[in-house]
Order: structure tokens, then sequence, then C-alpha cells
């Protein structure tokens, strides 16, 4: 097996990419977009629509947006895709693997490639909300589109060009190129969505747990991860070696399954992809900059180190971390209740879905308990259709609420929320059914995170002056530089990083728990883990090819009883042991070989191989029963033995001790005869 | 090893199905059924049968219990086997049957109470069970122990109905439950994979039925129900709470949009409506038709649907009422049926299949005018009568079309009529040629299974197959170009494989190529050299010219500088190929075959009477081994055959 990471990737809403060579099998893992460089982009000027919202500002927010604007790059926005990648060839790929929709989000731009031909293997889930996240982006992107004119689609963008990329500040250079312009190949336009749809039906989407078979070799199985509903680690199996692919996993969430880690074990491999807790490390030194943040509202604290936590039975699953991210919810929930009391709107841009969800249950029941009557919006061409599928996939929600619905109600709350109209839905915000709805002060869910695109920007324009207004951000952008183009900003600014893997001290109870063999390791978290006694630790890195050592030469494989009676066995001297010549059709299915019987023709008798000591007494044995006499023996100092023999009035000689023997003959049948004498006294086949 | 398959329910009836399938001490149990029309002892399945299970044992004695689908003839049973009997083993389920096997056992477990008929189990019973209930999804391979793997197949039939393949060890083996091979209107039709398989084990209701397409079925029943509705009649459909109803719902509720109809359909009870919700939510369970529309309208969010009050039995004008239980076994669609049946405006439509002793298999049989209820109650029956074979089930068609796809090596029959199951056996034998059976309950069936022999195989002994295929493309594959419909199918030969088994003590076989075999063992080849020091006889030698006989050279390059040598050399190319020779100094090799001028008087390899010193004699000795033995002999022959030879051969170099 041979590993080489394309991309660490950035946090959550960028997974990390790898290419793995399994039993000569090209698989790629994970085909994902970093949304967070759309951070460079200017976002699109204020358009004549926020007018009729009856704003009064409009002409000096434009003016503001423009001057904090210049630093950005104002342009119709390209996508940054995993940049290595391009250096494969498409056509070489046999399987793409993913296991959360941020997983699936680069792919189109990977299959409009006319030479690919991979098989794509992704939860039926994943798929569905990874298809739903793809075509709201591309409606989001519409809109630039529509602002900035579609000309220069295909060619390559000026701001790309040197010169233009020198007036940039640092920062944002940084984001285009990377450090040392090695990221300059990684940006494309945007799919279409005849692309995206394309994309799908190449998808071959796996039950859970279900076994997908590769060209019946090798063999694929999706279990969940916890991460988010429909996210899934993989078990890839090919004759003679197993992986786990082991991506951001939590033990336990309130919204999607929980991580099963049971049905990971013991395989030969493990592939360790998840960076969250290295993220999460080189993150906080920027989240911890003080911002233009005006109000008392302190960041949520980040995941505590705290050892002494009742572990589990299982000694290491906690729901600590689940508390822990309830609390959250709940403060966010109750900053947000606080704000519309006030008579403030807010802005919750997240674009994670299981948060939402819960954002969404938790929202309404304190407004409820207080008697308010705040509006709650959800502007977003997709959100609709992606709330209604959480309900339908019981298979992939956690117990607790797969048990709600054992009990007659609905998985997650916010259908009854928009039966009661205390929830409602906007596919776009310049529609006429939206302006007649809006009323302020609200709570809007809305795309994207990152600032740059959707109604989110239009609503930020709105509101960045007012400071009874709040935004909720999510960790994972620079928020600097996602807010540069609203500066100066009076609302509140509530920043808040959600679990997103596994935390570091519970990553080698688990280690230890899957009982790998080797275990491929980011050499970014080598200082974190302590080595494991007995299992191997390969440390890698990012666009380095790592080979790791075949787990053992050869495979288990079924002998159908048919041949097995086919077989002649011949015992050896020592007699423990009995060899014998085997002849089958091999059929491979479903990663296993069967021998069966061949109906091919058997060659002429196979040349004897001989080892081991020729056994002399048994050699006379044999030949006086083909009525050869041996005359005389000479024996030399070197332990040579000359036997000479007699067949009547032939003479041969045969001679023993040193290799090799030698049998010396002026006759055909007669040394044919002592050959067969030879072989039936030594071991051989 | 073999598959003891013991047949407890459902062995040529229908009902209470249960099976028991044991592979070397590993015992499964395939559903855990009631019968329906028996209200003793006879109405579960007589688990002290299973062996081993003496006084609450079962869970030692069974590994674990799968139940396909909902229906209680599947699942009837389960609260009592694990809360009566104790039976506290895993039990497997598909996750709709999860959530709608309480609504079915509780509606029973009341129809019992209201009767007054003696309880089996009862309400705690029915929620302790499934608790102990692990779900399963679709195609999901579940690892139950460390050799027992099963994995559900959808199978139609009702939502959530699942087949199942297990394997114990190398035994393999599908139960089907009840499946349905054609799609209807809300579920798809039943889809497996192909399976190598020693048992199939399938349902055979309709063994000898072949059906007609069920589009003019359904017309009929719309155009039935519209003219009773437009002349002011009640219909009532008695149905079980979940599948026909919702099916034939969808149905309804389409047609009274088209038509733009305003006649309420009612369903009887809360619990329907209930059933409802977990439709909606377990759509990804129903046909691909409804799934890829529930993005814009959930199908089961029916517009003209609304809840049935018991006080509304006797309300004016038309109405369209689907009650619960279905085959009109008691219960609230009895009391409904007592109400509307005397008048002939009305309709009673029995959907499906009514088992023997029911009202419904009674009003299906003929043409009955008056029903006795109880020796108290007797009903004048005006109403008319129409009968929907709707079934979820699968026909004949469907179950041969099964059988031939998954080709096991056995069938067994279960749930079924016994006459039926005998002509469909006959079919499966004659037509398939596969071994087929029909045990009756409480029988014990062994089925020889398909044997394997672990081996280990190195990865030398894997690749060195040779694709017989793959060889005759190469000969004659040339101009293809030219003929364009030969199909080209490399994959089409057997891949043939050859090496060495080595067979130890106490360990796994080991398969390895040849080369690999010394290694494997740790030994050294004891290698088998032939040799001859052969006397060519010479005359006339001495007139050549020696200069012209050191000048014979190889296309190897190679140079004989030895006279005699390179004489022998122009011999040998006169009878054999020597293209290949390797020419030395002093010596010749054809292959293993090596010659040289021996000038050892008392060589070891000079066999046979010395030679006459008065002739002219070169020994030549000669070395071989045993591949090239035929051509050492060839070439001994050779020497010995031109003792002499002869001054007239044109030397050319």
């Amino acid at each position: 097996m041979k590993l080489t990471c394309l991309s660490r990737g950035q946090g959550f809403h960028c997974p990390p990419c790898h290419m793995i060579d399994l039993g000569g099998f090209c698989i790629l893992l994970e085909c994902p977009i970093d949304l967070s460089a759309l951070t460079a982009f200017a976002p699109i000027m204020a358009t004549t629509s926020e007018v009729g919202m009856g704003s009064d500002e409009e002409e000096e927010e434009g003016k503001e947006a423009s001057l904090s604007v210049d630093g950005l790059i104002n342009s119709v926005p390209w996508y940054k895709t995993v940049g290595s990648l391009g250096l494969w060839d498409v056509s070489l790929i046999d399987v793409v693997v993913i296991s959360s929709p941020m997983g699936i989000l680069g792919l189109p731009i990977l299959t409009r490639n006319s030479n690919f031909s991979a098989k794509i293997y992704a939860t039926e889930v994943t798929t569905k909300i990874g298809q739903l996240m793809m075509e709201d982006l591309v409606t989001m992107h519409e809109e630039a589109l529509q602002f900035f004119g579609p000309g220069e689609e295909f060619k390559y963008p000026e701001w790309m060009t040197w010169n233009e990329l020198e007036k940039y500040p640092q920062v944002i250079r940084t984001i285009v190129m990377g450090n040392v312009a090695e990221e300059l190949g990684s940006w494309f336009p945007l799919y279409s969505k005849a692309e995206i749809d394309e994309c799908i039906k190449k998808v071959q989407t796996a039950k859970y747990a279900e076994e997908c078979c590769y060209n019946s070799s090798l063999i694929f199985k999706a279990f969940s991860s916890g991460l988010e509903i429909g996210g899934a680690n993989w078990t890839i199996h090919c004759p003679g070696s197993s992986v786990t692919y082991l991506t951001s996993s939590i033990f336990k969430s309130a919204t999607a399954m929980e991580f099963n880690y049971h049905d990971l074990q013991g395989n030969d491999f493990i592939l360790f992809s998840d960076f969250s807790s290295f993220n999460d490390a080189g993150m906080s030194n920027s989240e911890k900059e003080p911002l233009d943040e005006p109000s008392s509202i302190a960041d949520v604290p980040l995941i505590r180190e705290d050892n002494n936590n009742d572990e589990d039975r299982e000694g290491f699953a906690a729901s600590v971390e689940m508390l822990e991210e309830l609390e959250k919810i709940n403060f966010i929930s109750s900053c947000v209740v606080e704000t519309a009391k006030g008579g403030g709107s807010v802005l919750i841009p997240i674009g994670r879905l299981g948060i939402i969800l819960q954002l969404l249950e938790v929202i309404s029941q304190a407004l409820e308990a207080l008697e308010l009557k705040v509006p709650m919006y959800i502007i977003s061409s997709a959100a609709e259709e992606m709330l209604a599928l959480a309900n339908v996939f019981p298979e992939w929600v956690s117990s607790e609420r797969q048990q709600k619905l054992y009990s007659g109600t609905s998985l997650f709350g916010h259908a009854e929320l928009t039966k009661e109209s205390k929830l409602q839905f906007f596919p776009v915000i310049h529609s006429p059914d939206f302006m007649q709805a809006w009323q302020e002060p609200c709570i809007v869910f809305s795309p994207h995170w990152s600032l740059r695109l959707g109604p989110a920007v239009h609503l930020l324009r709105r509101w960045h002056a007012d400071e009874n207004c709040l935004l909720i951000l999510e960790s994972g952008v620079d928020a600097d530089v996602a807010l540069s183009p609203f500066m100066p900003i009076a609302m509140k600014v509530l920043r808040c990083s959600f679990l997103s893997g596994l935390p570091i001290r519970k990553v080698h109870p688990l280690l230890e728990f899957l009982k790998s063999k080797h275990i491929l390791f980011p050499e970014d978290l080598r200082p974190h883990v302590p080595l494991r006694e007995g299992a191997s630790f390969l440390y890698y890195s990012e666009n380095r090819t790592m080979a790791a050592p075949n787990p053992s030469d050869g495979v288990e494989a079924d002998l159908s009883i048919d041949l097995a009676r086919q077989l002649r066995p011949r015992r050896m001297l020592q007699e423990t042991m009995a060899i014998s010549r085997l002849k089958g059709k091999l059929q491979l299915s479903y990663g296993r070989h069967l021998l069966a019987p061949t109906k091919a023709p058997s060659d002429l008798p196979a040349k004897r191989l001989l080892w081991g000591p020729v056994d002399r007494s048994l050699l006379l044995h044999s030949l006086a029963e083909k009525g050869i006499i041996e005359s005389s023996v000479e024996q030399d100092d070197g332990g040579r033995c000359r036997i000479f023999v007699q067949d009547g009035d032939r003479r041969a000689v045969v001679e023993l001790g040193a290799a090799p023997a030698v049998i010396a003959a002026a006759d055909e049948r007669l040394a044919a005869l002592l050959h067969e004498a030879l072989c039936s006294a030594s071991d051989g086949i | 090893m073999a598959i003891e398959c013991l047949v407890l329910g459902a062995g040529q009836t229908v009902g209470k199905s249960c099976v028991v399938a044991t592979v070397a001490g590993k015992r499964i149990m395939f559903d855990c059924g009631m019968h329906m029309g028996y209200s003793d002892a006879r109405s579960f399945p007589d688990f002290s049968l299973i062996p081993h299970a003496g006084e609450g044992r079962f869970d030692s004695a069974i590994s674990c219990v799968i139940i396909t689908h909902f229906h209680l003839d599947h699942i009837g049973a389960l609260p009592y086997f694990t809360e009566v009997c104790g039976y506290n083993g895993p039990i497997y389920m598909t996750y709709p049957t999860k959530a709608l096997a309480p609504l079915m056992l509780e509606d029973y477990r009341k129809v019992k109470e209201q009767r007054g008929d003696e309880e089996k189990f009862s309400g705690d019973h029915i929620m302790n069970c499934l608790k102990k209930v692990i779900t399963v999804d679709i195609k999901q391979t579940v690892q139950v122990a460390k050799d027992i793997q099963i994995r559900a197949y959808y199978a139609g039939h009702v939502l959530g109905a699942a087949m199942f393949y297990v394997k114990v060890g190398d035994a393999t083996m599908v139960y089907t439950g009840d499946y349905n091979m054609t799609p209807d209107r809300h579920l798809g039709a039943a889809q497996i994979c192909h399976l190598p398989l020693d048992l199939l084990i399938t349902e055979s209701t309709y063994a000898t039925t072949i059906r007609d397409s069920k589009y003019a079925r359904e017309r009929e029943f719309l155009k039935v129900v519209h003219k009773c509705v437009s002349g002011g009649g009640k219909v009532l459909i008695p149905a079980f709470a979940l599948g026909r109803a919702q099916e034939l719902c969808i149905l309804l509720d389409d047609y009274w949009e088209r038509m733009n109809l305003n006649i309420p359909i009612y369903f009887s009870a809360g619990l329907t409506i209930q059933a409802n919700m977990y439709y909606k939510t377990f759509i990804g369970w129903t046909s691909r038709r409804i799934k890829d529309t529930s993005a814009i309208k959930n199908a089961f969010d029916f517009k003209h649907v609304c809840p049935f009050k018991p006080s509304m039995i006797n309300d004016p004008g038309p109405c369209v009422l689907f009650a619960t239980p279905g085959m009109l076994t008691g219960g609230f669609s009895v009391e409904v049926f007592k109400q509307w049946a005397p008048s002939e405006k009305n309709l009673v439509t029995l959907p499906g299949y009514c088992l023997a002793g029911t009202l419904g298999h009674k009003l299906m049989s003929g043409k009955a005018t008056t029903v006795d209820l109880d020796k108290d109650t007797r009903i004048e029956v005006r109403c008319q009568i129409h009968q929907l074979s709707f079934s979820p089930h699968t026909d004949a068609k469907g179950i041969m079309d099964l059988v031939g796809f998954l080709s096991p090596k056995h069938v067994i029959l279960v749930h079924g009529e016994k006459p039926k199951m005998a002509s469909l056996k006959g079919r499966i034998e004659s037509e398939l040629g596969i071994q087929c059976c029909y045990p009756a309950n409480g029988e014990t069936v062994l089925i020889p299974t398909a044997q394997l022999v672990k081996i280990h195989a190195s990865k030398a002994f894997i690749r060195s197959h040779t694709n017989s295929n793959f060889h005759s493309l190469t000969a004659d594959g040339v101009d293809l170009s030219h003929s364009g419909s030969t199909p080209i199918s490399p994959t089409e030969g057997e891949t043939v494989v050859e090496g060495i088994l080595i067979m130890e003590k106490t360990k796994r076989a080991k398969a390895v190529h040849n080369n690999e075999l010394l290694e494997s063992l740790s030994v050294l080849e004891n290698k088998v050299q032939f040799a001859y020091c052969c006397p060519v006889y010479i005359c006339s030698l001495e007139q050549m010219p020696s200069n012209q006989l050191t000048c014979s050279t190889s296309s190897a390059g190679g140079k004989i500088e030895d006279p005699w040598l390179s004489l022998l050399f122009l011999k040998l190319k006169e009878k054999i190929d020597c293209t290949s020779a390797g020419l030395g100094s002093d010596h010749l090799t054809l292959g293993s075959f090596r010659v040289q001028p021996c000038l050892k008087e008392s060589c070891c390899h000079r066999i046979g009477e010395p030679a006459d010193p008065k002739e002219p004699t070169v020994y030549f000795c000669c070395s071989w081994s045993l591949e090239d033995e035929k051509l050492a002999w060839r070439v001994l022959s050779i020497m010995r055959d031109s003792l002499t030879i002869s001054s007239g051969i044109e030397l050319t170099c």
C-alpha cells in the first residue's frame, strides 16, 4: 500500500484529501473545495433590491464597502480545489471514496474531465446532501455571474496574473497562491448544474455497512463517523490486506449516528485522517486575537482538555464532548434570543446541517418559553430539501433521535415549526413572497459562511452597522478577512467553533482499541500522540508518497472440496508433511479467491524436483525391484560415493554425496530406471 | 457440514412462519409468527421442538432471531418468545419493521382484549421485546458472531420487508420471508444479488397462480368504488393498518385529485394516521418513483384523507372507509360491516388474501346472503362484495424467477398450501434441476452444503495464472479491425493457476508457486545430472586441413578451438536445429546438454567396454539434466551412429 496525502484540508468544511494505492488500484479519498479561500474575493455590490427593503444608509454603505473592499479581488470568484490533485492523471484513478458532503464538493471538477472513469462511492445521504450543497453553491454563484457578466469564465482571469497579484495584500496573496505560489494551479471556475448532475449520476451510493465490491477484489464498507448525518468512515479490503480510513469522527453526536468504531477494528492499516485537533491548534492563534467586537459576548470556550471526565464503558467514548456541544448550542441560542428580545435581528450563516437542526429546535423552544414572536427565516435554495432529507433517513441519525421515531414523532422538530409557520423557507432573497413575509427583528439562517456569496452578504450589508444585531460566525474562516468588506462593524459578532473531530486525548485509546498493525499518522500530529507498543506508526506529510509495508505475502483462499479430492498428495520423508501439485481454476469474487477444478488439459507430467538427502537403502531397494543389481561401491574421502550397478550386461554408475547427483549410463532406458529409483529414494515432486 | 432445517411454522400451510436453521451448532430462527386462525396453543410455533432448548434455555440454543417483516404471521409470537419463554439473545429486523411492529402487535392485543380472549402477552411485553431489537439497513452486512454474517435485501411486500441472507461458516442460505417480484403503487420489487447459495427458503403463497397486469385490476377497483359513491353508497375497505391501506390510499387520493371528487376518505382510527407518519419518514424504503418525487411532495401526505370517528358510522352521504382489521376478523371493521352490509347501495371491497375461517373468507367464497357472526347475531348481506386480488406476494412466475436467478443447491418451500407446493416443487426440480422439498410443521430437513477448505495462497501462486483466452486472442486476433461483429471477451476463458500445495499437520495448507517451493520448505534442490563419456571412432579425419577445422563459429559469437568438437558441431548441425547452441573454446552446449572432448583416460563417466585401441577414438564427455533428456539421447545416438566421420564433408565457415 502506498499513501500520498494531497492536502491536510482546512477544517470541517474542507476535509483532507489522499491518494492511496492498494492492491494495484488507485483510490482517491475525498475531493473537496476550500471555500474559505472565497474570502479573497470581494462580495458583490449592494443591488437595487436592497433599496426595496428600506435601507436608509444605502448610499454611504456602498461607499464604505467599496473602500474596504479595495484589498480584495473584484471579480467572478474562482474556486480552490486540492492543488496537487492536478498532478495526477485523472484516467488512472480507479475509485473515489467520499466520506462527507464536504468531500464531494470538488468532484464535478474532476468528473467533467472526459478521461475520468473511476467509480465513486458515497453514502446515500452524503450524496443527496452534497448534491444540494453544490446546487446551492451554483445558485449563489449565479448572482456573482449576473453582476460581473459571464465573459471571462474559461480563460485565466486577470487577477491571476503576476502583476495583479502583487497589488493585493499579503494575506490575500497567501490565500491565492500559498506560501511559494504552489497553489496557483488549484483554482478552477465553478461547475454548472448539468455538471453536478453528471457527477451525481456516476456516484454509486452505499447503504450503511453495505459491501460495495469493486472489480471483484476491493470491498468498501461505510460505517457512521458521527461527524454529520450520512458521514462515514470506510474500511477497504483487498485480497491480502485491509485498511481503515478513519476520517474526522465524533463519538457521540446530537444529530448524526454515533461513531461506530467497533466495526473498524482489526484491519492491517489505519489511515488516520482526522486533522481537526491540528486545525484547532493552528487556528486558535488567529482566533484569540481580539476583533472589533463591541459586545461583551465572549468566545464560546474551545474544547477543554479535561482528563477527569467520566468515561463510559468503552473507556474512551464519552458524552463530555456532546454535553459541551449542547452547552455551546444553548449559549448561542441564549445570545440569539437575547438579541431578538432587544429588538435586534440575528444572522446565522452557519453551513453545518447538524448545527442548524439543533439551533432551530433550541431557539424555537427558547422563544416559545419567553413567548417572543420573532420569525425565523431560512433563505437558501437548498435548505428546505436538505432539512426534509434529515427527516427521512432514520438509518443515519443518533439513537436518541431514532427513539423519537419509535415513539411516533418525527426525527427533527423543524417540520412542526414549518407547519406552525414559525419557520419559513425562502429559496431566494429577491422574491415578492419574501418581501411580504419579511419583518424585523428576525432570525435568519442563510448561506454562505464565507460571507462572500448568498443572501448572507445582503443581510450583512443591511445589519452590519446596527449594534443591536448579532452575527453568528463559524470558525474556519479568518474572521478579519471575512469581515473586512463590511467594516466598520457595529453589530455583535459571536464566533464559535464546533467539535469537528476526535479530541486529541482520545486518539491514543482509540488507536489502541482498533488493534491495527500499522498506523499511518499525520506528521503534524506526531508530538500529540504517544507511540503505542506493538504497532508501527508511519508518519506521513503533505505531498510525499509513502510506501507502507505489505502485511503478508499471500492471501487466504478457498479450495473447493471437489478440487481437493483430485489432489494426489505425496508424503514427505519426515512424515509430518505432504505436498501435492495443484492446478485449478481461480475465481475472484467479493475479494476472495476460490480454487475450483479446471477442465483445462493437464500438461505433460511436470519435471521432477528433488531435494534433501538420498536414502541409500531405499535406493538399492528400489533398484532391486527393477532388477538392477549393485555390483560395487566406491567411497572417497569427500563423502562422495559411487555405486556401480548392472542390469544384465548394461552397466551404469550413480554418484551420490555431492551436488549434483550424477547418473552415468550409456543406455536411455537404464538411465530412466535409475532416475526413477533415485526419485523414490528422495523427497521431491 | 450440513444445514439442519427445522420448520416450526408455515410448513405446508400459511401462518405462524418460523424456521430454525442449524449449522455447526449455530442456530438461527427466521421469523416468529402466529397463526391467526387459532386461539389455542396451535397459534404459536412449538418452541419446545428446538433442540437443546429445554426449560427456557433458548439463549444458549439460538444465536439470533431474524424477523423479515411486521405481519403478525411473521412477528406475532415474538413478544411471547422473548418475554414469556425468556429468549434474550439478539433479534434483527429492519428499521421500518421495528417502528411498525408495535402498532400491529398492539392492535392485535387490543382485539384479543376486547374479545375477552386469553392474552398471550401484554402491552409491556411488546415494549420490552422491541427494546431488544437490533435494527439493520438494507444490504447492511452484520457480523452477529465470529462466523455468522447476515444481510438484508429489499423484498417489496410491505414497508420494511426484507429477505435475509445468512452465512454461517461456509454454509449460505437465504430466507425470503414474504416478497413481491413486481413493484406496486408504493413499494419496489424485491432485489437481491447473485449469491452462491446452499439453501433458499422461499414463501409459496401463490405457488401456482400467474397474475396478469395490475393495472386492469386497479382500474376496476376505482370504477367500482366510483360507481358506489356516485350512487350515494358507502364503501368499506377492511384492511390491516399498514400496507394495503396505504397503497389503495395512494391510488384513491390520486384518482380523487384527477376526477375532482370531494367525497371523504376516512381512516378508521388514529392508528392508521400514525402509520402514515411512519410511511412519510420511511419514504426511502418505498418505490423509486415515490422516493424521487418526495423532494417536491411526500406521497403519503394524503389530501383527501381524514380520520373517522365511530359516531360517524350512520352519518348520511357517501364515503370511503378504511377500517381495521383486515379479513373482517372482528373489531371495528366488523362493527361497520354490521351497519353497512344490509344496504344494497353499499360496497365492501376485500383486498387480498382472507384466511379460512374469517368472515372475509366467507364473503369471498360465495354469494352469502346471511352471515352468522355469533350465535346471537345474524346479518343480512345485501351490499355488493368486491374482491380485489391485490396481493403483495409474488406469483408462481416470480418464485420461479427468483429461484432461477439465485440458483441455490436446494430449495425449501414454506408459507403455502400443500397441493400447490407439490406442483411448484415439481416445476423447480424439472425446469431448474434444483432439489426441492416442502416439509410439514415439526419436520427437520438436512441440507448438505458446499464445502471449502481454507488455504493460504502465496502471491506468486495467484499470479501464476494463464488465461486461455488471452492466448487465443493474440493468436488469431489480428484483423479484428475488419470483423467488427466479433465480440472480444478476454475474461471469458477461465483463469488457471498452477503450483504446489504444502500440507502440514496442524497448519493451514499453503499453495505456492513452483519456484517458491524449495524456499518455503527451506531445503536445497538436489539436482540430478546424467552423464556419459561417449566414444567416437574416427577415420580419415587426418586428411582434413586443420586450419579449416578451427574456424567454426556460432551465431552467438562463440568460437570452437578444438578441432574434434568443431567437427562434431558440423555433424550435429546437419541433423538437428543448433541455432541456440552455445559454443566455448572447448565445449558445446545445447540447452543443459553439454559436451566436451575428454582426454582423461579414467573418466568416471566412461561406461562399458573400453574402446578398441586399434581404431582412432575420441572421447566426448557429455552431461545433461532431466529436462533435456530427449535431446541428449538424440545427440548421443547421432554421435554413436556416425562412428566414422567421412572426409567428404564440405567445411563451410
